[in-house]
């Protein structure tokens, strides 16, 4: 292994510094005493504010719709994006090419689209707009992720065994179960876990299709052009890093395990 | 051991079973009766439809004419799990999940067998093909042989009437290959099971089953006992693929005393006669040129071309003297060892 140089490893340090040093200001602000701007240094240091998102019911309402949303979408991109990638992974049929692009689209599409689309979607089917709304617009990139890393998973698993399970005398759902799912699981996992990530804290989509209820990142939107207390979005911009961030590193690690486990059938 | 084919009810029966991939006849007519506790070999290069009609008896494929049946029971349309055979994968296809104690067990567990009595019999079946004790290890744990023994303990515990073998030993070194031929053989006569296996080695196919089937394009063109299939091959392409033989066309044959037909000669069938040394009742002895030899270890495989330029491939004992090329030696050619090929392909 040869040493990197000390110019490519500053360079490095440099990138991982404008990454990340805008979120250790974000958690800085969460203490400020100042409330109507973010000067620096700040002032003086207070734990009031996290005490006022405490007490705000708007705040949580927020995140509990934001929960909900990204629970239902992820539940539903784990049935439908296991189902389209059992049905894409192996089998050859005329049109699956076509088929697996527009499953993937999605996420490539700018928000923007996909929202104006749905929007008027459901304008001209009359649906009003709803938390089921919200669910169904993130649904459609949430899909995208789980189908991606479960056809990955069930690409490389042996097609003999689905047959051995059978052959063995297990029908279609006892071989899923016993067979197809713990090799996929940790896929699935993955898959899901990302899913909610993207979900929470989604806004573009969400603007579209939202009504009167604000998810929590469309909260922070509009708390943004308030003069006042400013540091509470920053303590909840803290929450959402946190409730992200976690599962994400959680699919990381489950998924590396994965391999080693997936790798070794034959 | 011999079997009679006609007066039982068949392990496997094909009557003009056809499998079409698009265009292509995978398996094109295909008719065969394996008896019940027979070892059956289906032989043939990659393409010949062999894993096909495999596939077709486990139910992985199901056939676009014909008819199958399984022990007199008509199987077309039922799926694998419903069909009393079982495959060992020529992957294996252990569940990489699962230990191997719960691999044995797997197709007892899905029949809803308790716990203890699985347990129970896994145990034994690893027992049967020396594994016992691996129970608790995972199947990436093992080496080839192991894992080729596990499929074989899977595929047994849940005792199928007709166990198939897809290519069994292909993926072992041959050592092992050797040691496991003999080892199937054994457990086959042990428990009276019909085994059919598909395999593209010759020396495979001779060696361990009762009846071997030539497939060639998706049809069978010769089917026999493994004796008569490699001593009176019926077509070309049967003396050709196994074993090896020189291919007579009518009049060569006629010319050496045998009939005017197409006839296969094998080499080692072709003697060095010394010069001088007089003619045998009923063998031609011809001169020829050698223009090759290699050593085969027991044997010299020598190749040589004849005055009227006939080449002949003669196996001759390795300790021959003054076999080079370029030497000049009498072949001695016995009429009963031209064999007339009826079949064509």
């Amino acid at each position: 292994m040869t040493r990197a140089p000390l110019s490519l490893k500053i360079a490095a340090l440099g990138g991982l510094a404008f990454l990340h040093v805008p979120l250790l200001f974000i958690l800085l602000y969460c203490f400020t005493t100042e409330e109507k701007s973010y000067a620096f240094p700040p002032p003086g240091f207070t734990l009031k504010w996290f005490g006022v998102v405490w007490e705000r019911a708007d705040i949580w309402a927020a995140v509990g719709l934001s929960l909900k949303v990204a629970a239902l979408a992820t539940v539903i991109a784990l049935v439908l994006g296991t189902l389209a990638a059992g049905a894409l992974a192996r089998a050859r049929f005329f049109g699956r090419e076509p088929v697996s692009l527009l499953f993937v689209l999605p996420i490539a599409l700018p928000g923007i689209v996909t929202g104006i689309a749905l929007r008027q979607a459901f304008g001209m089917m009359e649906i009003p707009f709803s938390v089921f709304t919200i669910v169904l617009g993130h649904a459609t990139f949430c899909i995208v992720v789980v189908y991606n890393n479960a056809v990955a998973r069930l690409r490389r698993l042996s097609p003999s065994l689905i047959e051995a399970s059978m052959d063995l005398g297990a029908d279609a759902f006892q071989t899923f179960r016993l067979v197809v799912l713990p090799n996929i699981g940790t896929a699935l996992l993955a898959g899901g876990m990302l899913a909610f990530a993207l979900s929470f804290d989604e806004v573009i989509v969400t603007t579209f299709t939202a009504g009167q209820q604000s998810t929590l990142p469309i909260w922070m939107l509009s708390e943004l052009i308030r003069p006042r207390q400013r540091p509470v979005t920053n303590v909840v911009a803290v929450l959402v890093i946190l409730v992200t961030f976690l599962p994400i590193l959680a699919a990381y690690y489950l998924t590396r395990e994965g391999e080693a486990v997936a790798g070794s059938g034959k | 051991m011999h079997l009679q084919t006609s007066t039982a009810t068949p392990a496997v029966r094909f009557q003009g079973v056809e499998r079409h991939f698009g265009h292509v006849r995978a398996v094109d007519g295909v008719d065969l009766a394996i008896a019940p506790g027979e070892f059956f070999a289906m032989l043939g290069p990659s393409g010949s439809g062999k894993t096909t009609c495999l596939r077709l008896i486990a139910g992985f494929e199901q056939p676009d004419a014909g008819h199958i049946e399984i022990f007199g029971e008509t199987v077309e349309g039922l799926p694998p799990y419903r069909r009393a055979v079982n495959t060992v994968f020529q992957d294996y296809a252990l569940f990489p999940h699962l230990s191997v104690g719960d691999n044995v067990a797997y197709g007892l567990k899905v029949r809803g067998v308790g716990r203890a009595e699985r347990d129970r019999l896994a145990r034994e079946a690893l027992a049967m093909v020396k594994l016992a004790g691996t129970e608790t290890r995972r199947p990436s744990q093992l080496s080839g042989g192991q894992r080729q023994r596990v499929a074989l303990a899977r595929a047994l515990v849940v005792r199928p009437k007709v166990l198939l073998l897809d290519e069994p030993l292909g993926a072992l070194d041959l050592k092992l290959r050797e040691e496991m031929q003999s080892e199937l053989k054994g457990l086959q006569r042990a428990l009276g099971l019909t085994f059919v296996f598909v395999t593209h080695d010759q020396g495979e196919a001779l060696s361990m089953a009762d009846r071997v089937a030539v497939f060639n394009e998706g049809r069978i063109v010769q089917v026999g006992p493994p004796e008569e299939v490699y001593e009176r091959p019926a077509t070309r392409f049967v003396a050709r693929f196994v074993g090896s033989a020189n291919v007579l066309e009518a009049a060569q044959a006629a010319s050496l005393g045998g009939a005017a037909r197409p006839s296969s000669l094998r080499p080692e069938k072709i003697a060095l006669l010394a010069h001088g040394a007089p003619a045998p009742e009923g063998v031609a002895v011809i001169e020829a040129r050698v223009i090759d030899v290699s050593y085969q270890g027991p044997v010299r495989r020598v190749t040589a071309v004849t005055e009227p330029g006939l080449t002949l491939a003669a196996a001759v004992p390795a300790s021959a003297a003054g076999v080079i090329a370029g030497a000049t030696v009498r072949l001695a050619v016995p009429a009963a060892a031209l064999v007339p090929m009826e079949g064509e392909g």
